[in-house]
């Protein structure tokens, strides 16, 4: 795998000149994913803020193919693509390897788009979807997603006078994906991007479907400042909220155990949207969270321990 | 040239049709009454019948999704759906359109819900017709399977996608006597495939699908709007040049028994048979009566149906689909707009029939002559607005 110093002397392919917010941790997400993919490779990008940011006609920021459909498809684009490209090469007419990489937000990956996702991995085509998950519907404004944590105050599930905030916790598609018996399934953060690079190169190497939840921190659904992304996302493996493991064959394995477990509230407590939790009548919202994540990590420690 | 003779439905015919063009990719979702056109076609890959790779998608939507992508890699692309599954897909139908790509879907034409039945009429196509797709109907098998081949040629030559129909079960599941070219022949008929872009390019990428604001947008359709009017001379082409290959020629419409009517009858599909029955009935009896048979409702030959019609007594249009505006259906919103600018103006009736597959009669369509012979002697309509064989 390449380094981070040989990394940073190729061409960008996903460039300069997008639209995203400071500190946006997906438009970095995308960056390292073009530069280990390389120029063989075309991206489907589902209808978000990664579509709107870098495709304002007539400019964009993709020096690679890159296809837009809609909201909800953007595995089924990527897995038309995919059988175009099988077919074309059985018939002999290209003979490269070229890698199809679809990509969604938690609204296009989680929700809207789970069942395109779903069809695309169980129909084992050769590429790789990667979620970049920044925990709520940014584009549209914040709106809750199921991958928005338990407490969290979106446009959509408000922190109200009655009711504080979100009132479930996330959907695990990290899980959910894996239970497809896919060969490949990852998660990962941008803070990381040893582990981060290494997982897509892994799963570009591998044929069949391939999955990375990556998740995406968002100073504006979020509310944090811009220089603190990265810190964002390092905190939430640190607690364990966003444990960076990999699924390879079914054999869960951890790839970053934190040498002592950080209480979720360092991650939360800097963070806008779950502003509210800090007070004294909220203190319940927090510990169940917390047990939440213990429960989780727990789980994931023993499967990984058994090589399950 | 040997023609093969063989007895096909519908369904058959269009797979038969699919299987001769011999697509890169079809990704398809069944549903009644399409399903054997996907079961059908998933044999002749099963077999090695076809270079085909099959994509069975888990809805329609995913269907016509993964068919523009496999069509912006650069690939020929087809599917087939009805009813539910063209609504399904209705969000990336304005899509493949608006993105230029040359998919066709062979329909079968059934009610959409609610409530729910899987019989006959036109108010799936009908749902679609502002999506930018080209729309063939057909009146039997022999339609349909000249249809679908001539749709894959006329969508290429401007790159718009094309939906080729058949009324379910009357055409999709009834036995009828079909013509089958040799394989060869539809090949060099169709011709190279010819596609609008390649996303497997890799050498020279392209970005497709970006967003596109106030300040493109406009022009960007505008532009699919300017295809729709080149495929009216596609369609002339590519329907005269089947004709002087294989010995029937297509155009818009079909006139039966027209030169010298005063009265027509205008339907699309099946219930063009009927019809023709009825119309070489009335003929005897001396009833100076014709059909107009609309086979290319997308692109609408404005121009040509004045012209056809114009010197109309009375004309009375049949809709198997209501545009529930509690002002007649969608065919006849569109053809009396046509006449609007002719000096003679017939008068225009709109008949909406055989929703949800009741079945239409030729007594009732002898009816409808009978009534366009009153209105046309007293120069007056009582009844603008239709509905035929519905107890009320």
């Amino acid at each position: 795998m390449p380094s981070l110093k040989q990394l940073s002397s190729e061409k960008d392919l996903f460039t300069y000149g997008h639209r995203a917010c400071a500190g946006c941790a997906a438009s970095i997400i995308l960056r390292q994913v073009a530069l280990v993919a390389g120029k063989n490779t075309i991206f489907v990008g589902a209808t978000g803020c990664m579509e709107v940011v870098s495709t304002i006609f007539p400019y964009t920021a993709w020096k690679v193919p890159f296809l837009h459909n809609a909201f909800e498809n953007s595995a089924a684009t990527g897995s038309g693509i995919e059988t175009t490209y099988r077919s074309l090469k059985k018939r002999g007419k290209i003979t490269k390897k070229i890698n199809v990489i679809a990509f969604g937000g938690d609204g296009g990956t989680y929700d809207i788009g789970f069942q395109s996702l779903s069809g695309a991995m169980e129909r084992r085509h050769d590429m790789l979807y990667l979620c970049y998950n920044n925990e709520a519907y940014m584009n549209t404004g914040i709106q809750r997603s199921s991958a928005t944590p338990f407490g969290a105050h979106t446009t959509t599930s408000p922190a109200g006078t009655v009711i504080p905030g979100k009132q479930q916790f996330p959907k695990d598609l990290t899980e959910a994906i894996a239970a497809h018996d896919i060969p490949y399934v990852a998660q990962a953060a941008p803070h990381n991007w040893a582990d981060f690079t290494k997982k897509v190169e892994k799963a570009l190497t591998i044929e069949g479907p391939t999955f990375i939840n990556v998740l995406s921190p968002c100073p504006l659904g979020w509310v944090y400042p811009p220089h603190l992304s990265i810190k964002m996302s390092k905190l939430a493996a640190e607690t364990c909220f966003w444990p960076l493991y990999e699924v390879e064959n079914g054999i869960h394995k951890i790839n970053f155990k934190p040498r002592e477990k950080k209480p979720l509230i360092e991650w939360t407590k800097l963070q806008g949207r779950f502003r509210h939790l800090l007070s004294e009548s909220n203190k319940h919202i927090v510990e169940e969270a917390q047990k939440e994540v213990d429960r989780k990590w727990n789980r994931l420690l023993k499967m990984a321990e058994a090589k399950i | 040239m040997e023609k093969m003779i063989v007895a096909k439905t519908g369904n058959e015919a269009m797979a038969e049709a699919m299987r001769q063009i011999n697509p890169d990719v079809v990704a398809a979702y069944p549903i009644t009454p399409a399903t054997e056109v996907v079961q059908i076609f998933s044999s002749f890959v099963a077999d090695g019948r076809v270079d085909t790779e099959f994509v069975p998608a888990e809805s329609e939507h995913s269907a016509l999704s993964a068919c523009v992508g496999a069509a912006a890699a650069g690939g020929r692309v087809m599917t087939s759906t009805a009813s539910q599954g063209l609504a399904l897909m209705h969000e990336v139908l304005f899509i493949a359109a608006g993105l230029r790509l040359p998919i066709v879907i062979c329909e079968v034409n059934r009610s959409l819900s609610g409530p729910i039945n899987i019989h006959c009429d036109h108010s799936d196509t009908m749902a679609s017709r502002d999506s930018g797709w080209i729309q063939i109907y057909s009146e039997d098998s022999q339609e349909a399977y000249d249809n679908t081949i001539q749709a894959m040629k006329i969508a290429e030559k401007v790159f718009l996608p094309a939906i080729v129909s058949v009324d379910a079960f009357i055409i999709s599941h009834s036995m009828e006597r079909l013509e089958i070219l040799p394989d060869e022949e539809v090949q060099a008929f169709i011709g190279e495939h010819r596609k609008p872009y390649d996303l497997l390019d890799v050498d020279n990428p392209i970005t497709l699908g970006g967003l596109d604001l106030q300040d493109y947008f406009f022009e960007h359709k505008r532009q699919e709007i300017e295809a729709m009017k080149e495929a009216k001379a596609a369609v002339i082409e590519v329907g005269k040049e089947f004709g002087e290959k294989f010995g029937t020629s297509y155009g818009f419409f079909e006139e039966y028994r027209m030169e010298d009517a005063d009265l027509a009858i205008i339907a699309l599909g099946s219930t063009a048979g009927t019809t023709k029955v009825v119309v070489n009935a009335l003929r005897e009896k001396g009833m100076k009566v014709g059909l107009f048979k609309i086979r290319v409702f997308r692109p609408l030959a404005s121009e040509e149906i004045k012209k056809s019609l114009e010197h109309m007594k009375a004309i009375a249009i049949l809709d198997r689909a209501d545009g529930m505006s509690s002002f007649g259906g969608p065919v006849f919103h569109e053809i009396r707009s046509c006449l609007y600018e002719s000096e003679k103006r017939p008068i225009v009736t709109n008949y909406i029939y055989g929703l949800g597959g009741r079945d239409i009669f030729p007594e009732e369509i002898e009816s409808v002559y009978k009534d366009l012979e009153k209105v046309a002697e007293k120069g007056e309509v009582k009844n603008l607005i239709n509905y035929l064989g519905v107890r009320e």
